[in-house]
């Protein structure tokens, strides 16, 4: 994020641009926490797998509000003369609050509570009585297998391991776990329902360019567990989820499986080095979360291959450095989406593009070492 | 809070940012020769969220790029923030801020009646900058228990609470209040601080109320919004909201506690910046204004009609986060009508899925400019569709009626906001800014609100009205003048009457004399748009003779004299009818949208003859 640079004589070309994770080693630090206070049910050093119940807890249910006193036909003030149960009281579905006999039980009017719950309060200010159900209860798993390295009282744990970290760009569905399966020879195949089998239940299925619709429903079919995969057609995502996504606020979807898009909407090759890195954990046991909150706190879908192989070194600071003159990047507009390259220069002033728009710009030399001038908004750094 | 470092006369530079959902925008200012004048912008992406979360990063990297393009040090060097004052040599005199990270100032509101005090509620938030998650009331239809659940799923910034007039209705406000109780919402950024709450309701219930709500809610009391059913007092509610935004919600959010010390002025959100902006314009141009800030997430729109200052908020149509949102309400057939050229259903659905995961990267080609102009046209026509409905006279007010109004096919509650009345419309937010063509954010306005009779049309320079907003509040002149010179660039004059024809018939004659008293006389035809060019600073006068059917102001057929002002684009005689109505078939539509293009000499030919 920051330069290295000193401020005040920051001549130096520089630029910040996000980008997405591709990482063969990395400690993965995963917070596990309740939504509310609870019960902590590891300690800190324990080794805990995928689906290990780690914290738990109870949420209050909604209360249900019993407007007691327009039943009855009488004054809030004088509610508590009716009631028959008291603030605290179990009470069950059709058991009665609130009564009001007159005429020598002639006329008999009566409150009854619409669920089995507690009564929490009497109101002789609104006239109404408030019943909540049990809570229900919450529990939070491991969801990575690693150590427990810190406790977080009440609340849960943070989780700790070592492994490949990948970012998608945009995924649907939540938390799953299951065996890498590469179903794809190189990163332009594309992943039709023919190749898919019931021996790939559980697996977590990798392919290159694209996923067909037919593909993904013979794959929750057989119950595979989730598909990474480069692309997706706009008409293929919107038929699957049965409605156009409005706002990319993701990760609730109850589809069948879990779905990852690392480059983007259309058939795109799933980058070279993301394919490999996919490639060389064939058969390992990984875990993948497809949310995706791009409005509300950048949040892009991620699979974490947990192993052993020693940390490489690190190159982060190519992310919190900013991007400099040979940085690599991914272009991610037209009119050369998709393509990688390297940064070649950064000038300061503003450049006129296609668009007749003056825009601050960057030289990239593309792979087969063509260079290129792109707006700087429409790369991203990869981070090796 | 206020606290300069220097006398406003004695001040040279000043620096002022917007901290926007996506983009924080620095601008920066300078006396030159006794004027305020902008000098320079730098953008870097807002840096609220994880991993980051720490506005201020933004903020320094944007800053920064100021400091690259003037050389001119602003940062302190041990990165503790801006350097205030100018020392002769480094340095800002002033620095405030705008926001509207992670989301902006998010609230629900609570009132009695649905369309009285909820909705009363609703227009203050909204004029305060609030995103309004929802509206609650007690006649709303929802049973008790899908409201709690809803207010406690949302985790608002605020709530604002009214409901019964003074020594009105009591029991009923008690129960919303009671309501708020039992849902126990909790703010949003965090849970180490009590949700703040305004009651501007039934003042004579006040006791019960503190009672209620006193100990889970920070609790303030503010004078009622309905204190009578025919008055709307929404100043107090909208005062605390922006208190309240400070102290408890500014606060706590990542990064602001930090920015909050840089800053020499309250942090105010970017829509009321910009309210404040457009309310500026209607002002000096004493005419009934409409405004549009078109953001990357969410459509601005602001309406000051007869005195009467309206905003709304509609939260998911935007440009960039929200782009297939709008593709989601407007339908992608009513955004392709827009396209001049064929492009598959499929194709417009990627393009827009793949800007909106990727939502800080800009058009490259001419074919993507061309299709984010066509999903502005429909974010704003709906955005003016959504403020059409809170832009109405108070409801629950009693009104004579005679008998006409049985046989009246109005309906009673439509909105006072008619294009006819409208004699300014002003745009803002990047697309509109960042426009390569001024012509192309003239025609994006003028086709989505279906501006009618005559209009003149303005746009932000570079995205700066929320910035001028919150300087205004301190240093008034310095923003007039910047505002005036450097922001408000004069696009020009639409001419469009209202009716319809079939094409080729004659719409109206419009004589145009010109500043060197020559005189251009223009038969305009059904169906077509002709561009007169008149510079900016220009005047000239018009006598417009509509055809029996069409008016341009002065009724049917009836001819109208005015003068018109020209702009950077110049004066725009829309002969294409109201309301704006493109062919069905495909071929011919396309055809139409070309030679309008041509006409307008809107896009580059030759970049839009690879497209055809």
């Amino acid at each position: 994020m920051e330069g290295k640079t000193k401020e005040g004589s920051s001549k130096e070309a520089y630029a910040y641009t996000p980008g997405l994770k591709v990482k063969l080693v990395e400690s993965v630090v995963k917070e596990r926490r309740l939504p509310l206070l609870g019960e902590v049910l590891v300690k800190v050093g324990d080794i805990v797998f995928y689906d290990k119940v780690v914290a738990k807890t109870t949420v209050p249910s909604d209360p249900y509000m019993v407007k007691a006193t327009h039943i009855l036909g009488v004054e809030p003030e004088d509610l508590r003369d009716y009631v028959v149960k008291k603030e605290g009281d179990h009470v069950k579905k059709g058991e009665i609050l609130a009564k009001d006999i007159a005429f020598f039980g002639l006329l008999k009017k009566f409150v009854r509570s619409p669920v089995d719950g507690t009564i929490e309060t009497i109101s002789n200010i609104s006239g109404q009585i408030m019943v909540r159900p049990p809570p229900k209860p919450v529990v939070v798993n491991a969801y990575i297998p690693g150590k427990i390295v810190k406790d977080i009282p009440k609340e849960g744990v943070i989780i700790e391991s070592q492994g490949a970290f990948i970012q998608g760009i945009f995924g649907l569905g939540g938390e799953t776990h299951g065996k890498i399966k590469m179903l794809a020879d190189s990163p332009e195949d594309v992943l039709t329902d023919k190749i898919i089998s019931p021996e790939d239940k559980g697996c977590i299925l990798v392919s290159g360019s694209q996923v067909t619709l037919d593909a993904l429903r013979k794959a929750v079919e057989v119950g595979a567990a989730g598909i990474v995969v480069g692309g997706i057609s706009y008409n293929d995502i919107i038929d699957f989820i049965g409605e156009i996504i409005g706002v990319a606020i993701t990760g609730e979807e109850e589809l069948g499986l879990t779905l990852i898009i690392t480059e983007g909407i259309g058939k795109i090759n799933m980058s070279q080095r993301t394919f490999n890195l996919l490639k060389q954990f064939d058969g390992y046991p990984a875990s993948m979360n497809g949310a995706t909150q791009i409005r509300a706190g950048v949040m892009r879908p991620e699979i974490i291959i947990p192993h052993n192989k020693p940390q490489e070194q690190s190159s982060s600071e190519t992310l919190s450095g900013g991007m400099k003159v040979g940085t690599t990047v991914r272009i991610i507009r037209d009119p050369y989406f998709g393509f990688i390259g390297k940064v070649a220069g950064l000038p300061v002033e503003l450049q006129k593009i296609n668009t007749e728009s003056y825009v601050r710009v960057l030289e990239v030399e593309l792979e087969d070492g063509m260079k290129v001038i792109l707006p700087r908004a429409n790369v991203e750094i990869i981070e090796e | 809070m206020i606290a300069l470092k220097k006398s406003l006369e004695e001040m040279e530079y000043i620096l002022a940012t917007d901290v926007g959902s996506t983009t924080t925008k620095a601008r920066f200012f300078k006396k030159i020769k006794g004027e305020w004048r902008f000098v320079v912008a730098g953008e870097a992406p807002t840096t609220v969220e994880a991993p980051y979360e720490d506005v201020t990063l933004g903020v320094r990297n944007a800053v920064r790029e100021v400091e690259e393009l003037t050389g001119h040090q602003i940062l302190s060097p041990e990165g503790s923030g801006i350097l205030v004052p100018y020392d002769g040599e480094r340095g800002v005199d002033l620095y405030c801020t705008t926001s509207s990270a992670g989301g902006g100032l998010q609230m629900i509101v609570a009132g009695v009646v649905g369309i009285i005090t909820a909705e009363s509620a609703n227009r203050a938030a909204l004029g305060a900058g609030a995103i309004v998650m929802d509206v609650l009331a007690t006649d709303d239809s929802r049973p008790t228990y899908q409201k709690v659940q809803r207010i406690r799923n949302l985790r608002p910034d605020m709530i604002l609470m009214a409901g019964g007039t003074d020594d009105g209705v009591r029991d009923h406000v008690l129960e919303i209040a009671e309501l708020l109780k039992a849902a126990d919402p909790k703010p949003r950024l965090g849970t180490t601080y009590k949700l703040p709450l305004i009651y501007a309701g039934n003042k004579v219930i006040r006791p019960e109320i503190k009672n209620i709500l006193g100990g889970m809610f920070a609790l303030e009391m503010v004078d009622n919004l309905r204190p009578v059913l025919e008055l709307e007092n929404s100043e107090p509610a909208r005062r605390a909201v922006h208190e309240l935004f400070m102290e408890h919600v500014m606060s706590h959010a990542p990064g602001y506690d930090k920015l909050m010390k840089w800053t020499d002025v309250d942090i105010m959100p970017t829509p009321a910046g910009e309210g404040v902006a457009m309310q500026l314009i209607a002002k000096n141009l004493k005419a009934n204004t409409l405004g549009v800030g078109l953001g990357g997430a969410t459509t601005n729109i602001y309406s000051i009609v007869d005195g009467k200052f309206v905003r709304s908020v509609s939260a998911n149509l935007g440009m960039s986060y929200s782009i297939c949102n709008v593709l989601k309400e407007a339908t992608i057939e009513n955004i392709m009508r827009w396209l001049p050229f064929e492009m598959s259903k499929e194709e417009v659905g990627s393009r827009l899925m793949n800007k909106m995961i990727r939502p800080t990267t800009i058009p490259h080609t001419l074919k993507e400019l061309i299709l984010e102009h066509a999903c502005a046209r429909e974010a704003l026509r709906l955005g003016l569709v959504h403020h059409r409905t809170i832009a109405t006279r108070l409801k629950g007010v009693k009104k004579a009626h005679d008998i006409g109004d049985l046989f009246s096919q109005v309906v009673a509650e439509e909105s006072y906001i008619k294009m006819m009345n409208i004699g300014v419309v002003a745009g803002t937010g990047g697309l509109l800014s960042h426009a390569p063509r001024r012509v192309q954010s003239l025609i994006i306005l003028t086709d989505s609100f279906q501006l009618e009779g005559i209009t003149r049309v303005f746009q932000d320079s570079v995205f700066m009205m929320p910035h001028l907003g919150v300087l205004s509040t301190v240093y008034p002149e310095a923003a007039w003048s910047i505002f005036d010179k450097d922001c408000l660039v004069r696009l020009g004059t639409v001419i469009a009457p209202k009716g319809l024809a079939n094409r080729g018939e004659e719409v109206m004659t419009v004589s145009i004399k010109m500043p060197d008293s020559t005189t251009i006389e223009e038969y305009m035809k059904f169906g077509e748009i002709k561009l007169i060019p008149l510079p900016e600073g220009h005047r000239a006068k018009v006598a417009i003779t509509p055809e029996k059917g069409f008016d341009v102001g002065g009724g049917p057929g009836h001819r109208l004299e005015s003068t018109v002002m020209g702009g950077e684009v110049g004066v725009i005689l829309d002969g294409r009818g109201r309301p704006l109505l493109l062919p069905e078939d495909d071929n011919t539509r396309r055809a139409y949208l070309l030679e309008w293009i041509k006409m307008l000499n809107l896009y580059s030919r030759d970049e839009l003859a690879g497209l055809l």
